[in-house]
């Protein structure tokens, strides 16, 4: 099963020193190829955003391929001030959205606009693994606590910008870093129960006016048909529709005939369930479950702690990645921003994405042969 | 807590990892399933539903008008037609600035205040895609205006549609009525769905009573449209069903004819076919144009019509209600007759005046010298009141309501238009109910000569010398002779209503009175023997003037003296030819003055023109 293949050092050929996992590799590119082909039909068949999409893909692939002949020994050495950096320039972004007097989510560097808490979202499982990896596992609870404030100050400050998608990916990559690391499952479930109060406090004070109406369009969608539940009406109706076998490629009428918003970014699934059905959705849910299970994999070979608990946070932080997405869109989950990765059009959440599978490999590919 | 090992403990962290490695596989699988049980729901269990409201989403269903049926006359005149017309239409969302797109168009052409108003509160019914009319009826150079300037009007169209047109205008105004729009009121008891494209609605006469027949059925498009609810492209379409055609028994020639006789005075004149109740013409002087209600009137327009103290909107023929005057005694001469309280020949002698017993007051005769010795014949050729007044105190007012009734006076009559009024015939009971007073013998008296409360339509006149003429068959008038598939041109006709006739158990009694009534034309001392002169078959008829002003006892009616909106108004009815009677006439000249000389001319020149020839001889189809 290539799932649980070792890699292949003895044979004599350059494939070895390209650092790549194949089984990878080659999921993540049927991922990607599969979402060009819904892309050309959620954007009206439209060539140019195909092609801007390749584009974009070639970048993030050719990004993967650079992470994945950094050692992790070299990733250790910088994740410090990778991290630090990161969150100076949250703390930037802040500040110049408190001057801008608005939403601010961008640094303009001129040449290209950078968004700090993409950085942060491979930032922060790499340090919070590089702080648990200093001690013997399962951690204390001073590190654990220690931990929690790594990836809590950075989501903090995303949540405020406000980006609740990213906030809550950076907290779920924290917090399954920690979880990887052994945290004691009484301690999660006395968090779990700390939620409740936390839920509700964050309701009352630590959130926007759109986000709470999000939640509760959420909870009841037909309460607002044609402002914010519209999303989740549509995208329910374009996915039920769809039925076992899909209407067929270039022939969802939601999409087509733009009953269904945000069709080509973040409400995807909702074409590939229209134009697909049911199959087709199973079709990529195992290829996503495939890509999942090989990192995992990868994790689990691991050397060394800190490249273990790295590899699993990534790998959990796509799994959320996919869940939140696809949760939104059949109306499991509130609307929050999250794209579906590599198959939603736009750029910079999946050259992080694509980053961190360079990580992944980088930490399946680099191996040191072990002290006895 | 965990007892951490101070060391590192490779083996154990390894063993550790691992287990949660699976945990985390396990969650990833768990998490995926639920997300494959959330789909499965929507896309097989609710599957059809979902397809339903997909399906629901794309179509949209639209109604198609139907075209409103065509009238004609008995001839095959057309009367009501569709005409294709130019309206000035906007779709709200094309347009960026509403306003300024408004300011342009006025200063184009002329959009009416009230044309405004309703724009703008069509527009807060209709979505934002959908066409809304500003002004309709645009004349070319108003529409070359547009079309050259279009350029700087995005969303702002012109669209072609069908509008009602009558050709001949005023003519048939108050027998066609006119179509207009759909107000709030009809809207409420209408059958939506049926007019869900319909923004005409007959609003009087037979353009109303026939609306049903008219108006025909919707017809429907199933069309795919975007989210935005452009049509894309038609899927299915039910066509409608045009509206049924109608074929009126109303003779234009004759109307015009009628119209002409009566020139520049007010009244109105019904004729009736008495072999079949066919309505030849109806005619309510003055008249108006429907063609002005059909796309909305002006208000400046509508006020004019309707405060004018000619009053052109009121339909004389239908609701004018007026004493009948003398032209009633005929019937309460058979009546007479029929009860047995007279033979033809009793005779009264009349000195000009009657004296009821215990009453001082005089009822005069309208000749003030008296007719002398007159029997019946000369009672109905002369018209002399003084035989009516006797006649009447014998009949008493309840035989007579009773007989009156039954020629329809007081009642409707049935006549295929809606609205009519239904005149009065007055009672005991009536008064006690309307006036709490009894009734005194006095009012009996002016009842018998057609005055006091009596009061009738033009039309139930002309239906009731029709019935007179008929020997007693009642029918109800009749408008619309046949109704006609608009496809297959087949026709339904609609016969006139059998209504119970009026039972006259010695025959002769008719003949008397048809005899008596042709004397009144024939006879150098008829009161119509203006008329006869050249005439090419015989005419009963009867005369009458009906008191408008009261005079006081001592005074003398002195026509020059009186303004002419108090004078007496002219009435006449006659039907001819008498031995076969193929039309019945019933005139009104408002403030005319006397029923011989103003009335009567004005029914021989109708009766002319429908029953002869080219050449002044009777036609040879009505023989």
């Amino acid at each position: 099963m290539i799932l649980l293949d070792a890699p292949q050092q003895s044979r004599r050929s350059l494939l070895p020193h390209l650092h790549l996992d194949w089984p990878l590799f080659t999921g993540l590119l049927l991922l990607a190829a599969g979402g060009l082909a819904v892309l050309y039909s959620a954007s009206g068949e439209s060539n140019e955003m195909v092609l801007r999409q390749v584009t974009r893909l070639s970048v993030a692939f050719l990004l993967m391929f650079v992470f994945a002949q950094i050692t992790p020994d070299t990733l250790r050495r910088w994740t410090p001030l990778v991290f630090g950096s990161g969150l100076l320039l949250l703390l930037a972004v802040l500040v110049m959205g408190e001057i801008g007097k608005g939403a601010q989510r961008w640094l303009d560097l001129g040449v290209f606009r950078f968004q700090p808490s993409e950085m942060m979202k491979m930032a922060v499982p790499l340090m919070v693994a590089w702080y648990l990896a200093e001690t013997p596992l399962p951690p204390p609870l001073r590190r654990i606590l220690i931990g929690v404030v790594i990836f809590l100050v950075p989501a903090l400050l995303i949540a405020k910008q406000p980006d609740l998608g990213t906030a809550l990916l950076i907290l779920s990559a924290g917090a399954f870093v920690l979880l990887f690391a052994g945290l004691p499952w009484r301690l999660v479930s006395f968090t779990a129960l700390l939620a409740v109060p936390a839920t509700l406090i964050l309701w009352h004070y630590g959130m926007h006016d759109y986000q709470r109406r999000r939640v509760l369009t959420f909870l009841n969608p037909e309460s607002d048909p044609l402002g914010s539940g519209y999303h989740i009406i549509q995208s329910t109706i374009a996915i039920g529709s769809g039925g076992l076998y899909g209407k067929g490629w270039l022939n969802g009428t939601q999409s087509h005939l733009e009953f269904l918003p945000e069709r080509h970014t973040d409400f995807i699934f909702a074409v590939i369930g229209e134009e697909f059905g049911l199959l087709g959705i199973l079709l990529l849910l195992a290829l996503y479950l495939f890509i999942i299970l090989r990192c995992l994999y990868i994790a689990s070979r691991a050397q060394d702690t800190f490249t273990r608990l790295l590899g699993g946070g990534l790998t959990m932080t796509f799994l959320v990645y996919v869940f939140v997405n696809i949760g939104m869109v059949t109306g499991l989950l509130p609307v929050v921003g999250v794209p579906l990765p590599l198959v939603s059009y736009g750029g910079s959440s999946m050259v992080t994405l694509m980053a961190s599978f360079g990580m992944l490999m980088s930490i399946h590919t680099h191996r040191k042969l072990l002290k006895t | 807590m965990f007892r951490g090992a101070p060391l590192r403990n490779p083996q154990w962290e390894n063993y550790l990892f691992k287990r949660r490695v699976i945990v985390a596989a396990l969650f990833s699988i768990a998490l995926i399933a639920f997300v494959i049980i959330r789909l499965f729901f929507l896309q097989v269990v609710n599957h059809e539903h979902y397809t339903t409201l997909s399906r629901n989403n794309r179509v949209d269903i639209q109604p198609i008008a139907p075209t409103r049926g065509l009238i004609y006359d008995r001839n095959g005149v057309i009367l009501a037609e569709n005409q294709p017309t130019f309206s000035l239409e906007i779709v709200p969302e094309r347009v960026d600035d509403m306003e300024a797109t408004l300011t342009a168009i006025r200063e184009l052409i002329a959009v009416s205040d009230s044309d405004m108003e309703r724009f703008r509160q069509i527009l807060l019914r209709k979505r934002r895609f959908e066409e809304t009319p500003l002004r309709l009826r645009l004349s070319d150079e108003e529409v070359a205006r547009i079309a050259v300037n279009r350029y700087r009007l995005p969303g702002v169209e012109i669209k072609s549609r069908l509008a009602r047109d009558y050709p001949l205008g005023a003519l048939l105004a108050h027998t066609l009525g006119y179509v207009g729009r759909i107000d709030e009121r009809e809207l409420q008891q209408l059958d939506t769905s049926n007019y869900a494209a319909t923004a005409h609605i007959g609003k009087t006469g037979v353009e109303k009573t026939y609306e049903n027949e008219l108006h025909g059925k919707v017809g429907y498009q199933q069309v795919e449209t975007n989210a935005r609810g452009r049509v894309l492209r038609v899927l299915e379409r039910t066509p409608p069903v045009p509206g049924r055609n109608l074929h009126l028994n109303i003779d234009v020639r004759l109307q015009q004819a009628a119209q002409a006789a009566l020139g520049n005075e007010h009244g109105a004149l019904v004729a009736i076919d008495p072999s079949d109740g066919a309505v030849l013409a109806l005619v309510s002087l003055p008249s108006f144009d429907p063609n002005l209600f059909v796309n909305g009137i002006d208000s400046a327009s509508y006020d004019a019509l309707a405060n004018s103290k000619e009053q052109p909107l009121f339909n004389r023929a239908l609701n004018g209600q007026y004493p009948p005057g003398s032209t009633i005694k005929p019937l309460y001469g058979l009546l007479g007759l029929e009860s047995g309280e007279i033979r033809p020949d009793t005779q009264i002698w009349d000195e000009g005046f009657y004296v009821l017993k215990g009453d001082e007051r005089r009822y005069r005769d309208w000749k003030k010298e008296g007719h002398g010795w007159v029997d019946l014949n000369k009672s109905i050729v002369e018209s002399c009141d003084v035989y009516y007044y006797e006649l009447a105190l014998t009949l008493g007012i309840d035989r007579m309501s009773d007989f009156m009734r039954a020629f329809g006076f007081g009642r409707p009559t049935g006549v295929d238009l809606t609205g009519e009024s239904s005149g009065l015939m007055p009672s005991r009971e009536w008064k006690r109910r309307v006036h709490r007073q009894p009734w005194f013998p006095g009012e009996t008296l002016i009842t018998g000569i057609g005055q006091g409360f009596t009061l009738t339509t033009p039309l139930q006149l002309a239906s009731s010398i029709a019935t007179l003429a008929r020997f007693g068959r009642h029918l109800s008038p009749n408008v619309v002779a046949a109704l006609e598939e608009s496809g297959s041109g087949v026709r339904t006709p609609l016969p006139a209503r059998e209504l119970p006739p009026v039972r006259i158990v010695d025959n002769n009694n008719w003949q008397r009175i048809h005899r008596a009534m042709t004397a009144v034309v024939h006879s150098p001392t008829g009161t119509a023997r203006s008329i006869n002169r050249n005439l090419a078959y015989t005419v009963a008829g009867k005369t009458g003037t009906a008191q408008v002003f009261g005079i006081k006892q001592d005074e003398e009616y002195v026509a020059e003296d009186i303004a002419k909106h108090l004078r007496d108004h002219a009435l006449f009815v006659a039907f001819a030819p008498t031995d076969r009677p193929r039309i019945a006439v019933a005139v009104i000249v408002e403030n005319g003055g006397g029923g011989g000389a103003v009335a009567a001319p004005i029914a021989r020149k109708v009766m002319d023109t429908y029953l002869l020839d080219g050449e002044g001889r009777l036609r040879e189809d009505l023989k």
